[in-house]
């Protein structure tokens, strides 16, 4: 279901971006398919981050280009992803623990008059609708601050503002790396779901298992290159490992790769 | 927790009374209003025993007209507050305000303003003041602490040196005079009374109406009714003690116009809702495309204006301004009334209401130990163990949040 033939929602072509002497990305391709749930791994200083971030605007890469949907886009900031369709849920959450649900999910886009005065039923009608629409049941209270949830709901309230706004591909950085086993399951319930409704998904982790979980594809890489494009279903986690931490680093993610039936 | 058959987030679940409510959200850390409320009705009743002439209606107006200056201020506090920045400018901006508005109303001067002019003029420079300051603090990133205790110092000199050769300036301005010595008659107090009832209720009503519209559930429609019906009636109350002596004070009003307003602009607009984001968390309000400078430059402008206000209501209360105007204990006065009131010192947490809160509990105690013929050392020991108390809760309040959060 999630491979097809259309056009991916993002292709990165040869981005590289230098850090002074330091080279944190170096020719490295990346394509996420519709409703697709891509994993991006690599040990720590692989440039995970720094990829993410030339996707999300914070960085200008030296070289090389993104192409959304087919065409070409140059990306200058988080406001320029939003307006694309791209949002990002970073690690540590960017939720303000003093406003409730409905507040933090219009967090910076509330609906309001002309005269900025908040139209609150209306924030938290859709509130409600968007949460309803991810499953997302186990939060009380849409009223109730963010300080009083469990890290699993938290990350749940995140993923949902995330995808509220009609967003295309939605950026998880390492969802889950705080929380307990149940809560885990209740964050990867919900990243499977976010591929079902069709949308794209770039999942950052450092857990294989959870990769495993969800993950259509997983590519790797290593040392600011690409080091292995692989289809979870005709892998293991062993090869996985072998790429993060060995692997030579090779180009391939520029070779479509066929699921075995 | 939770059934599957209806989704439980949508409207709060029915065995979950208010009571529960309120419980848990004081078990949260969510302490609001209460502590402060407790503590103001026992203060008083425990001057109405043993303070003769405490009780009375002619003092429930002399502490109104006592704390509306300092209150002003308060309300500046808040904002800054909320924003997990500090002014400690405020109490000599007022002065400057305060100076500049007797200058202006000088009538031989030579830049003689008319009317409220002075006024008007004199709260402008309060607000240029305010956005000066805050532009060093939202745009170079300098801690506000810093850059208001420069201001703390060189407002202080500015005043002294405008004062300190020709003393005190008398002001004859009526409409400054009137601030801190006008009295509504008892018809229009009542009147003033019925248009605030009506607005309350009126707004009250079209909320419930509007939630309707759009399916959202009205969360304790008990408490809501028992607020729209016991507000107009302590209102009243306030009225029919006012009356009982020279009337409603123009102080009073003032201090209930900039709570409704500024309670409004907090709670119902944009710019209230991205001053609790970014003193909650100022990284999350930044990626979440809030221009977190501006919202800084803004609160610095509030609290530079309520600072001017309360220069202005000092002024009139004096009928004149000196080389200490702005001095004294006003400035932690009016930092101590926002934090009793219930406003936490690091950020994001707070409501408007606590500067009223907080300067009616600084000034009835003061006006209930002089009555009882304290002296000044033992009134400021007194308020200094309640900011400490205040304090202590509001950190024990912020621990538990932080422990049930997780």
């Amino acid at each position: 279901m999630p491979l097809s033939d259309e056009t991916p929602v993002l292709q990165l072509r040869g981005i590289t971006k230098t850090f002074g002497s330091v080279e944190a990305l170096s020719d490295v391709d990346l394509e996420v398919r519709r409703g697709e749930v891509m994993a991006l791994v690599g040990d720590n200083g692989a440039g995970k981050s720094t990829l993410i971030k030339t996707i999300s605007g914070i960085h200008s890469a030296d070289s090389g280009e993104i192409l959304f949907e087919g065409n070409q886009v140059s990306i200058s900031g988080p406001k320029d992803a939003g307006r694309l369709g791209i949002e990002v849920v970073y690690q540590d959450l960017a939720l303000c623990d003093n406003l409730d649900v409905v507040q933090n999910m219009f967090l910076g886009r509330e609906a309001h008059s002309p005269v900025q005065v908040l139209k609150e039923p209306v924030m938290e009608q859709r509130t409600a609708e968007t949460l309803k629409s991810l499953a997302v049941t186990t939060i009380r209270s849409i009223r109730q601050p963010v300080a009083t949830l469990s890290g699993g709901q938290r990350q749940s309230v995140a993923v949902a503002r995330a995808v509220m706004w009609n967003s295309k591909l939605v950026i998880l950085d390492e969802p889950t790396a705080a929380l307990g086993v149940a809560q885990t399951e209740q964050v990867l319930a919900l990243v499977r779901r976010l591929g079902e409704q069709g949308l794209s998904v770039i999942l950052i982790s450092h857990n294989l298992h959870d990769i495993f979980a969800v993950a259509d594809r997983i590519s790797v890489l290593r040392l600011g290159r690409n080091a292995g494009l692989y289809d979870r279903r005709a892998t293991t986690q062993q090869e996985v490992v072998h790429a993060i931490t060995a692997g030579a680093p090779t180009k391939v993610s520029g070779i479509p790769m066929e699921a075995p039936s | 927790m939770t059934t599957d058959s209806a989704p439980a987030f949508d409207i709060a679940p029915p065995e979950e009374s208010l009571g529960t409510r309120v419980w848990e959200n004081l078990k949260g850390g969510n302490l609001g209003s209460l502590p402060v409320a407790v503590g103001l009705t026992l203060i008083v009743i425990l001057f109405a025993f043993t303070a003769q002439n405490f009780f009375t209606a002619v003092n429930f107006n002399n502490i109104i007209v006592q704390m509306a200056g300092t209150t002003m201020l308060a309300f500046g506090v808040v904002f800054v507050l909320l924003l997990g920045e500090i002014d400690l400018s405020i109490a000599f901006l007022s002065g400057i305000v305060g100076v500049v508005c007797a200058e202006l109303q000088k009538p031989d001067s030579g830049h003689f303003l008319p009317g409220v002019l002075p006024i008007v003029a004199a709260l402008a420079i309060g607000v240029l003041i305010g956005a000066f300051q805050g532009s060093f603090v939202a745009i170079i990133g300098v801690p506000s602490f810093v850059v208001t205790l420069a201001g703390l110092l060189a407002w202080q000199g500015f005043v002294q040196r405008t004062l300190g050769a020709g003393g005190p300036i008398i002001i004859e301005n009526r409409w400054v005079n009137y601030t801190a010595s006008y009295f509504f008659s008892k018809n229009a107090g009542w009147l003033i009374w019925l248009l605030l009832s009506l607005a309350y209720v009126g707004s009250a009503v079209f909320s419930v109406v509007n939630k309707r519209r759009h399916g959202v559930a009205i969360r304790y429609p008990y408490f809501v009714a028992a607020k729209a019906i016991g507000l107009p009636a302590i209102a009243a109350l306030v009225v029919a003690i006012c009356n009982h002596d020279r009337g409603l004070p123009l102080a009073g009003l003032i201090i209930i116009f900039f709570l409704l307003f500024w309670t409004y602009v907090a709670k119902r607009t944009t710019f209230g809702r991205h001053v609790y984001a970014v003193g909650g968390n100022a990284e999350a309000a930044r990626r979440a495309g809030i221009s977190v400078p501006r919202i800084r430059i803004f609160v610095f402008m509030i609290s530079g204006f309520m600072a001017g206000v309360g220069g202005i209501i000092l002024a009139g209360n004096l009928r004149s301004v000196g080389p200490d105007q702005g001095g004294g204990t006003l400035l932690l006065d009016a930092i101590s009334a926002a934090v009793i009131g219930g406003t936490s010192l690091f950020g994001g947490r707070g409501e408007v209401r606590a500067a009223v809160l907080g300067s009616a509990v600084i000034a009835t105690i003061a006006n209930g130990l002089f009555i009882l013929g304290y002296q000044p050392g033992t009134i400021f020991i007194i308020t200094g163990c309640i900011l400490l108390f205040a304090v202590t809760l509001d950190t024990i309040a912020r621990r538990r949040q932080a422990k049930t959060g997780r």
